[in-house]
């Protein structure tokens, strides 16, 4: 059952007099609770890719279906909605607020979702808990390690229960201890059920996934599935 | 995302920069500021010639003299005697608005007492100045009708006059001073009046009988009146009228042919209030236009700094879009922050207005005033500074590409 159904994705950008085609027709499905990494060099078109499907983006041309609905031609607000329910970003440079809690900082998406302030406490905890951060919730980020931060921004993704959660090069400001710790992370969020894309270049992070996709010039090069999809279905889901 | 919500991000942002956002509220504080106190002020003195016209006498009139012109030298009105003793008769009997009129003969005179001196303003006039100034006296009594009449060398001092002969809270009655080396009786002392509109002390003054005034101080054509006539009306409503009547009547007497201008000038003490209302339009212009360029620099440094917040919290920005932050949810917290800021400097700049209004008040003694809606309208328009220079750079902010934010070092 895919969560995500890409058809014939295309990408261009207007640069000056340059047309550059960023995205030459990638079609992709991705099954829930899959762990995909997406791999390519830079300039390859797998930042395009991840944006699209991290709806910070649309399409030239093509067909996005995220959770049955078609998102390509959703305007800014509506995408904004769909980043805010259906998906939870880590990146690279963590991206905390600095001055601010880790309780706040993964707080900081039910704001825009109009939760209660006493409900988005409550469901943060829990979020910092499952990230192992019990001990951590009004810390700052400067009082943490690269691995806290990197925890505290899984939680602050997953504190609104996505469908999918895409991270962008996720361990690449840490030592490669916490990141296989923050790998272990995410394949346990994909046995729970969520869908994790992980775009990295280091091919012994993308070796943890069960599935590689490796762009190239815009197009899929390689689809390689490493191991099965997860067998723990969401319990939101209605047919298995 | 409501409103508690993004005012609590503002004021944490904004308090995580203290210095920063105090110095770029200044521009707000000091005008506003500049605004409360020139407010207050102006409102303090206005209260003041309002109170000081009440003190100078309801409903009056004053008719000067003409202008002398001779040779094409002319004179300013008053420098020419062309008004009669008859005329003032004729005031008083044949222009049916008029209440009463009274001379009044001005001279500066050296008073002497047994040990002390002092130069003031001697008035000579008539029992009905009194009536027409509303003026009582403490102690003793004024002189009247047969004083008048038999050209007794009495005379009635002002308060300040008193103080400077005699000593504070003295009374004198019945002691003599000399003017023009004449000895003159006090007969009474008058109630303080304070200062007029243009800050001449009424008290400083000392009034004898227009008779007297003629033969002992200046002696005159009898026949002309030099000086001027004091004339009060029945109403205040019927100011105008009487100084039409009066007009008529003296163009009439003085036998002024039609297209001829007149040999003496009415004024009127609400055209006196018009003028120096102007004169204090004019100041209030100007420190309103103090007020108004601080608070456009004020808004510049709002926007310059929101500009640089906007920029520096560009990759903030990229993650709130991330996670699910509307456009207008951008707009609005940058909007509540300039709002927040421009209001917090708004009210900085009531208290700084308070503070100067009352230490002016203290160190001048001039009055101030301060009206409980100016200080609403400031904040108001502090408030409406903060929307409006705030306005450019929150639709910046949302504006931005997340993409782009969140790739922005």
């Amino acid at each position: 059952m895919p969560i995500i159904e890409l058809a014939d994705i295309t990408k261009r950008y207007e640069m000056g007099d340059v047309t550059v085609h960023a995205l030459r027709g990638v079609s992709l499905d991705v099954d829930a609770g899959d762990f995909m990494a997406i791999m390519g060099a830079s300039g390859s078109g797998k930042s395009t890719l991840m944006n699209i499907i991290g709806c910070l983006d649309r399409p030239t041309s093509g067909q996005y279906v995220l959770a049955d609905r078609e998102v390509s031609r959703l305007d800014s607000d509506e995408l904004a909605e769909i980043r805010n329910h259906l998906i939870g970003f880590v990146f690279q440079s963590f991206n905390l607020l600095r001055r601010t809690s880790a309780l706040d900082n993964v707080e900081l998406p039910l704001i825009y979702a109009d939760v209660t302030a006493r409900e988005r406490r409550r469901r943060a905890q829990i979020a910092l808990e499952r990230v192992g951060l019990a001990a951590r919730l009004d810390h700052h980020p400067s009082q943490l390690s690269g691995g806290q931060q990197q925890r505290v921004a899984i939680a602050r993704a997953i504190v609104t229960e996505p469908k999918i959660i895409v991270a962008d090069e996720p361990t690449g400001n840490l030592d490669s201890r916490t990141s296989i710790e923050i790998i272990a992370l995410f394949q346990e969020l994909g046995r729970s059920g969520i869908t994790v894309i992980l775009v990295t270049h280091e091919p012994d992070i993308a070796e943890h996934a069960s599935r590689v996709v490796v762009i190239k010039d815009g197009s899929v090069r390689s689809d390689e599935r490493r191991s099965p999809v997860p067998a723990v279905v969401p319990p939101l889901e209605e047919s298995a | 995302m409501n409103l508690v919500a993004t005012t609590k991000v503002a004021i944490r942002a904004l308090l995580s920069n203290k210095l920063r956002s105090f110095l770029t509220t200044l521009g707000i504080i000091v005008g506003v500021g500049a605004f409360i106190a020139m407010v207050a002020i102006g409102e303090g003195a206005k209260a003041q010639v309002e109170e000081a016209f009440k003190q100078m006498g309801t409903n009056l009139l004053v008719v000067l003299p003409g202008s002398s012109q001779s040779g094409g030298v002319r004179g300013g009105f008053g420098s020419q005697p062309t008004m009669t003793w008859d005329d003032l008769d004729a005031i008083r009997t044949q222009v049916p608005s008029v209440r009463s009129a009274a001379p009044q003969l001005k001279k500066s005179q050296q008073l002497v007492s047994e040990d002390q001196n002092w130069s003031t303003q001697v008035i000579g006039t008539t029992p009905e100045f009194f009536q027409i100034r509303s003026w009582t006296v403490v102690y003793g009594q004024l002189f009247g009708q047969p004083e008048l009449d038999g050209g007794a060398k009495v005379v009635v001092l002002g308060q300040t006059v008193v103080e400077k002969l005699f000593g504070k809270r003295a009374n004198p009655v019945g002691q003599a001073v000399r003017i023009n080396n004449v000895p003159f009786t006090v007969v009474g002392v008058l109630v303080r009046k304070g200062q007029s509109p243009f800050g001449q002390d009424y008290d400083d003054t000392a009034i004898i009988p227009a008779s007297t005034f003629a033969a002992k101080i200046q002696g005159g054509l009898s026949k002309f009146l030099s000086g001027e006539i004091l004339v009060s009306t029945a109403s205040s409503d019927s100011t105008a009228r009487a100084q039409q009547q009066i007009s008529d009547l003296l163009r009439q007497r003085h036998r002024l042919a039609a297209g001829v201008k007149d040999d003496f000038k009415i004024g009127n003490l609400a055209d006196i209030a018009n003028a120096r209302q102007d004169s204090s339009k004019a100041l209030t212009i100007l420190l309103a236009s103090i007020a108004a360029v601080s608070l456009l620099v004020g808004g510049i440094g709002i926007m310059n700094i929101m500009i640089v917040s906007v920029g520096e919290r560009t990759r903030e920005i990229g993650v709130r879009m991330a996670v699910g932050a509307k456009s207008r949810h951008i707009l609005a917290q940058f909007l509540v922050e300039a709002l927040t800021l421009s209001v917090m400097g708004g009210l900085l700049g009531v208290a700084l207005g308070l503070l100067v209004a009352q230490r002016i008040s203290i160190r001048f003694g001039w009055p101030t005033l301060v009206r409980p809606d100016i200080i609403a309208i400031s904040v108001g328009f502090s408030a409406a500074i903060g929307i409006v220079f705030g306005l450019y750079p929150a639709r910046k902010a949302s504006r931005l590409n997340p993409i782009d934010a969140l790739r922005y070092e």
